[in-house]
């Protein structure tokens, strides 16, 4: 009997498998395809203060290997998603929630921090930081270890549960921003975010999203996603959560042994509305082909 | 799902139908499928034309790669297609008149819809506009149902010369049902004398509802044209 437990800083996963945020909304879609309490946790729609409508359409556009998206974070904002959303998505899902907010200053973060940590599903705040700072130029919080550090500090001067940095890879290097964000106080990391990308229409020689750039996501991202994770594994000691293009029960493991306590699954949700559930009934069939008992056991290559 | 590609039929120089076998849930006419393209990452949303209990067809234009690549599929071929998505038509919510409004490959999804009203012991009129006879198609399908059919073509080579909103002027109707290019619906919308349901189409990645990544403006709000549409009745529609 194969061990699929893993542990996330205390936090206890039944596996290691969680759908990423902005590919499982509240859970109800997901949850039409298949029982969701199979899932290690759930990482919620990225959820802003007040509500968001988003970008203008075409959002989302084909590439080799993925996906680009331009959603623009469209949420119901933090009241709305605690007074109703969580409410429901706890209904038929029991298992620990991940609460992904974003913002646009560090009041906006710490105001929807605020707001969702007091339901008591909420196990982990996922903080993304590659929205623009809209009092720093329109630059990404994440993109600078000073702006990543100072969210990070305003966070966890409010935050009553661990704080997850959720870390950008549009940057030079993003081992000093993972720095950055740990010694700020992060009890862990997750990445990584998207990839800045763009497609241009050939035949209206114009970019196929209305936004002109979006997100890169899908299996051409791991190999990128897979480096970042193991270079910020060996420069912090927090727990990570590895994202980025994973879509097998093998992405998962390889993930895990380039340092990540748990993994989520983003794009391939979209592809495959019960990619979750197939990655986890193959997990044991995996671990038994590479000869691994308990995931915990797995140990980052050096 | 996987179903298996049992017919790859031309219909025009850019129409083709492809009829897939397999167990499906039931479906209701102006629902879509997502199929996946064999080299492609993102599922293609195709709206449902006919069906039965164990096969559905799909009548789809050729426009770009993923399309390019279904037209080529030989029979036999394996496909992997989520169905039925979306909210589909009302066919209710039509009196005894309703009149179904089609351009080019938005005429499939009415298809459906017009054997359900006919099912229903209503009297469908359908009006059909393509640009010319070369590349018209289904119509003689439309006939075969026993409804009232009228086409138009803007170089008049086949039925009447001109946009397909001039047929409406001698119809008598009481719900308009509307599928084809947006220009063309809102033209129906503002000539429309009474209510009726417009299916839209979004680039789409997932279908159901779960990324946002089809969603559009509407009068009550931020739509997702997969889970909330394809349809939605004319005066929630930002024209």
């Amino acid at each position: 009997m194969k061990d699929l437990k893993v542990s996330l800083g205390g936090i206890a996963l039944d596996n290691p498998v969680i759908p990423a945020s902005g590919t499982c909304g509240f859970g109800k879609e997901l949850s039409g395809w298949y029982d969701l309490n199979i899932l290690g946790a759930l990482s919620f729609k990225g959820t802003t203060i007040a509500p968001r409508d988003g970008n203008a359409a075409p959002r989302v556009a084909e590439c080799p290997a993925g996906m680009l998206n331009s959603v623009g974070l469209q949420n119901p904002g933090a009241y709305h998603a605690a007074a109703y959303e969580l409410p429901e998505l706890k209904s038929f899902f029991h298992k620990p929630l991940i609460a992904n907010i974003s913002g646009f200053s560090e009041k906006d973060y710490v105001e929807a921090v605020e707001i969702l940590q007091r339901d008591s599903a909420v196990r982990i705040l996922e903080i993304n930081i590659s929205c623009p700072n809209v009092h720093g130029g329109g630059m990404a919080f994440g993109t600078d270890p000073k702006m990543a550090a100072a969210v990070t500090r305003a966070v966890k001067d409010v935050a009553e549960k661990p704080v997850y940095m959720k870390l950008s890879p549009n940057v030079t290097d993003i081992v000093s921003i993972a720095r950055a964000c740990v010694d700020a106080g992060a009890d862990g990391l997750s990445l990584i975010n998207t990839l800045l990308g763009m497609r241009i229409d050939l035949k209206r020689k114009k970019p196929v999203l209305a936004n002109k750039v979006g997100g890169y996501s899908g299996p051409g991202i791991f190999p990128v996603a897979l480096r970042m994770v193991w270079q910020v594994t060996g420069a912090v000691d927090v727990p990570v959560i590895g994202m980025g293009g994973v879509s097998s029960a093998e992405d998962v493991i390889e993930m895990m042994y380039a340092g990540a306590k748990a993994v989520q699954v983003g794009a391939a949700n979209l592809i495959d509305p019960l990619a979750c559930k197939k990655i986890i009934e193959d997990l044991p069939r995996a671990m038994e082909e590479y000869g691994i008992e308990r995931l915990s056991d797995i140990r980052r290559v050096e | 799902m996987i179903f298996t590609l049992t017919e790859n039929v031309s219909l025009s120089p850019t129409v083709f139908s492809l009829r897939l076998e397999g167990p499906h849930g039931a479906v209701r006419p102006g629902q879509f499928a997502q199929v996946s393209v064999p080299g492609l990452y993102l599922r293609r949303p195709i709206s449902l034309c006919r069906w039965d209990e164990k096969s559905v067809t799909l009548v789809i234009r050729e426009v770009g790669k993923g399309t390019k690549a279904l037209r080529s599929l030989a029979p036999g071929s394996p496909l992997d297609v989520l169905l039925p998505l979306g909210n589909g038509f009302d066919p209710s919510a039509a009196g005894q008149k309703p009149l179904l409004v089609g351009g080019g490959v938005g005429l499939p999804p009415l298809l459906g819809l017009c054997g359900e009203l006919l099912a229903l012991g209503k009297s469908p009129t359908v009006l059909c506009g393509f640009s010319s006879k070369s590349d018209s198609f289904l119509t003689e399908e439309f006939l075969s149902l026993g409804c009232d059919v009228r086409v138009s073509t803007l170089d008049g080579s086949l039925g009447a010369k001109g946009l397909v909103t001039g047929l409406m002027d001698g119809c008598d109707y009481d719900f308009v049902f509307s599928c084809g290019p947006r220009t063309m619906m809102k033209a129906v919308f503002d000539k429309a004398a009474r209510p009726g349901q417009y299916s839209f189409e979004e680039r789409m990645a997932c279908g159901f509802g779960a990324c946002m990544g089809c969603s559009v403006p509407t009068r009550s709000g931020m739509k997702r044209v997969c889970a909330d549409g394809p349809v939605f009745p004319g005066g929630e529609v930002i024209w």
